[in-house]
């Protein structure tokens, strides 16, 4: 026999969000910045990337991946479609905007950023010689791409932080790990000025501030991961 | 002051036959512009998608709107008063969303694998394209459309390779239909919509394109 209140702590439970993300994923972090702006609450699972478990695998059995979002039992996957969807479900603090010319916008540059700034950054991380100047030179090209984007505003979202704001500026720190481990330029303030100053803006707001990992610890984290991403090649 | 609706588009282009779907499936008067993407791309091209250069771009009322599943989405937005392509549910707006992403991801690059590689790397390229496509029969499963009842994003996101079915089929020596029969049945469903029918080229021509310009897909 379930009793009453049991019952009832199932279904407030089911009628929560939750969260599978990893501590060091910056997929992970920009779903947390989405649900801390719009002040929703949500249980948060920490997953073991080397050891996933059953319960991810069937919430993301096509990419079985982090991060995914679940709410009242049915999940969603792919960090960009999460945000948009707890914009969608949560009215509050709108992250993309009303017009859809500008909505447009905002999508094309997040995904501007992740297809052609984040696998160029990943290149210049893992490889080496010849092969990793190329990259380093296109992760570069394409950021200053990224920087006019911005058109010298303070968000991307204009006055107020949107959907590129949270989406792009995780950046900042992690590129500062990679410039760090493999002695290269990356994202300088002197070639990017207006770049470094909207992660600034971003960065500097509290609630998201405190989201982002122990930088210690993402340092061991990201240097133990270029070490294995590295492991076998002189 | 009536709209005015500008595509820049390359009549083989798997992408750019989405939007011309989308702008047909509401109705959009529209002048289509053909870029010669190989030889000349168009200054108003370079213009309006400067980032990367690429077709399909919707110019609506001078402003340029590129990437052609942000592109039907913003079609879809704008002209809400019919045909809609998304579900207004926001769970089902994201599965939406999460499929059209797959394909972009998976379906342009296994299909180009496909018809552009030979012997191991080909039958290697022709078993990855077949789950994905088995995937996506799966997440179809007895639906009419992937969205349900009614035609939508994802199914115009990928109803548009269908017309390089028989370019694969042909140079990867197998049938498609053998391996996902219920796929192809939504095809020829989609096919039957006006929209989907006059916006698709035929099979044949694609693959006579795509056996004149094999070295500039990097095929020697």
């Amino acid at each position: 026999m379930v009793s009453k209140q049991a019952r009832k702590q199932r279904e407030m439970a089911e009628k929560g969000v939750k969260l599978f993300g990893f501590w060091a994923s910056p997929f992970s972090l920009r779903v947390k910045w989405a649900l801390k702006l719009k002040g929703i609450e949500y249980e948060y699972i920490e997953e073991d990337l080397k050891n996933k478990s059953p319960l991810l695998l069937q919430y993301n059995p096509v990419h079985k991946k982090i991060p995914v979002l679940v709410h009242h039992g049915k999940p969603v996957a792919e960090s960009l479609v999460i945000i948009e969807y707890i914009d969608e479900t949560w009215q509050q603090n709108q992250l993309l905007p009303q017009d859809p010319y500008e909505r447009a916008d905002a999508r094309f540059w997040a995904k501007f950023f992740d297809e052609k700034c984040v696998p160029a950054i990943m290149g210049a991380f893992s490889k080496v010689g010849e092969e990793q100047e190329k990259c380093v030179k296109e992760a570069r090209e394409n950021l200053k791409t990224l920087e006019s984007g911005l058109k010298g505003k303070r968000f991307f979202g204009g006055e107020t932080i949107g959907f590129v704001d949270i989406s792009v500026p995780w950046i900042g720190i992690w590129a500062r790990f990679v410039e760090e481990i493999v002695d290269i330029k990356l994202i300088d303030a002197e070639t990017f000025p207006l770049l470094n100053a909207w992660f600034q803006h971003v960065l500097e707001i509290p609630i998201l501030r405190e989201c982002v990992p122990p930088q210690d610890k993402l340092l061991v984290h990201t240097t133990n991961f270029h070490k294995r991403l590295t492991a076998g090649s002189t | 002051m009536a709209d005015k609706v500008i595509l820049l588009d390359f009549w083989p282009s798997v992408f750019g036959m989405r939007v011309r779907i989308a702008l047909a499936e509401k109705g959009v008067e529209y002048e289509s512009r053909e870029e010669d993407l190989f030889n000349n791309k168009s200054p108003l091209l370079q213009e309006m998608n400067p980032v990367h250069k690429a077709i399909p771009v919707l110019i609506h009322n001078g402003k340029p709107i590129c990437d052609s599943v942000f592109v039907v989405q913003y079609i879809d937005e704008v002209w809400n008063d019919k045909a809609p392509l998304l579900p207004s549910d926001p769970y089902r707006k994201a599965q939406a969303r999460f499929w059209a992403d797959y394909i972009d991801k998976k379906v342009y690059d296994f299909g180009k694998n496909v018809w552009t590689t030979k012997g191991e790397e080909q039958d290697a390229a022709k078993k990855k394209f077949i789950e994905c496509l088995k995937l996506l029969e799966g997440e179809l499963g007895d639906k009419p459309y992937f969205g349900g009842e009614t035609f939508g994003l994802c199914d115009v996101a990928l109803i548009t390779f269908y017309s390089w079915f028989g370019t694969y089929e042909i140079c990867g020596n197998f049938s498609i239909e053998a391996e996902c029969p219920t796929l192809i049945a939504w095809a020829k469903r989609c096919m039957q919509k006006e929209s989907v029918a006059k916006s698709l080229p035929d099979q044949h021509k694609i693959y006579d394109f795509a056996m004149q310009n094999k070295k500039k897909f990097g095929m020697e």
